[in-house]
């Protein structure tokens, strides 16, 4: 019981200060369900991430999903999943019911363009964290910006890119080619 | 009654089918906006300011806003939990399989290209964020002027933020709160 109210509370969490869509809650991850809960590790975070992009629904969502479920079953899965989406509900419906024009305040404004700053910032390091762990070799490090050029540069829909990503996996471990150590 | 099943309806539609995302919900919402007459296009744009400015999915945002806009405080619980339920469906049999499955070779050939492919994925959202955040990119269009470019209160908050890290880890949470009274105070 107790590790179901935390993994509510973690996930309450973690929507609540999740500002800029669902790769910027990576820095909030790492703390509670790596560093501070020991639910998953980095590359499982990684792989769910991954999955997430190419199945249905919101990625935030669905890692909460994941990591619910892999702690508590799926009573798990579905409280981590009430606890991520239950701040938005709150604070939609009171924004809804009594501040329309919320986007518009200059205070609102001015404290978004702060945490975006901070956000940039926040994910910049969870970013050089994971990549010594997700980024072991030289084929890794080639994939990781091939799918970074073709996520800035190209048409191509993300989970099409995932989809190519894993393919890229299985052929280069099959034919033997590999990166070798990455100093 | 009829409108909330259609409202639990049109939002199961989209959670199934809307693969990748906030903005992947967004062609979804325009046609349900015109299937249904509950709301217009402009309607669309206010949702998308509200649910880019607050915190949480964007998706589950929309959601409740529609639900509490269409249909008041049941609605905002209907939307969501409708949008949101095909994929917890979804997850949980894919964690099945692959807790199944995990041991087999290729499962873990294809995480060998996952892992970086999700690394690169989140460096191109940071970027994202970065442009948004440090640059005036709509105000230098306009004037052409380097010196427009740069958005300087940012760019110092952020280093600001990145030699206190260094010093010490502080909790994400903290950062932003943090942030996002410097913004008020300094008017971002």
């Amino acid at each position: 019981m107790k590790e179901l109210v935390n993994l509510f509370m973690a996930f309450f969490r973690i929507g609540a200060f999740t500002f800029g869509g669902g790769y910027a809650m990576l820095p909030m991850l790492q703390k509670e369900v790596v560093e501070k809960y020991h639910w998953a590790t980095e590359d499982e975070i990684m792989d769910y991430f991954a999955i997430g992009q190419c199945t249905p629904g919101i990625i935030a969502v669905n890692t909460a999903t994941f990591v619910g479920y892999k702690t508590r079953g799926v009573i798990g899965g579905i409280v981590a999943t009430l606890g991520i989406i239950t701040p938005s509900l709150i604070i939609i419906t009171l924004i809804a019911a009594f501040l329309q024009n919320f986007a518009d305040l200059a205070v609102v404004k001015y404290a978004f363009n702060g945490i975006r700053a901070c956000v940039c910032v926040l994910i910049f390091n969870a970013v050089t964290k994971l990549a010594k762990k997700s980024v072991i070799d030289k084929i890794c490090l080639g994939i990781c910006i091939v799918v970074l050029l073709l996520s800035l540069f190209s048409p191509l829909s993300p989970a099409l890119i995932v989809v190519l990503a894993g393919i890229a996996g299985v052929i280069f471990k099959r034919t033997g080619i590999t990166g070798g150590e990455k100093k | 009654m009829t409108g909330l099943l259609r409202l639990a309806f049109e939002f199961f539609k989209t959670g199934l089918f809307a693969v990748g995302g906030g903005l992947a919900t967004l062609p979804f919402l325009y046609a349900m906006g015109t299937a249904t007459g509950w709301f217009n296009a402009q309607d669309v744009a206010n949702m998308i300011a509200i649910s880019e400015s607050t915190p949480g999915p964007m998706g589950v945002n929309m959601a409740t806003y529609v639900g509490f806009t269409s249909f008041g405080l049941p609605g905002a619980l209907l939307g969501p939990l409708a949008l949101v339920f095909p994929s917890v469906v979804i997850i949980i049999l894919i964690s099945k399989i692959l807790n199944k499955f995990k041991e087999s070779k290729l499962v873990q050939d294809v995480f060998y290209g996952l892992r970086p492919a999700s690394t690169g994925l989140i460096i191109a959202a940071g970027l994202g964020v970065a442009k948004i955040a440090l640059f005036h990119l709509d105000q230098y269009e306009i004037t052409q002027n380097i010196a427009d470019l740069l958005n300087y209160k940012s760019i110092i908050l952020a280093v600001v933020i990145y030699l206190v890290l260094r010093k010490k880890d502080f909790h994400p949470i903290l950062m932003v709160v943090a942030s996002a009274i410097v913004g008020i105070i300094f008017k971002f």
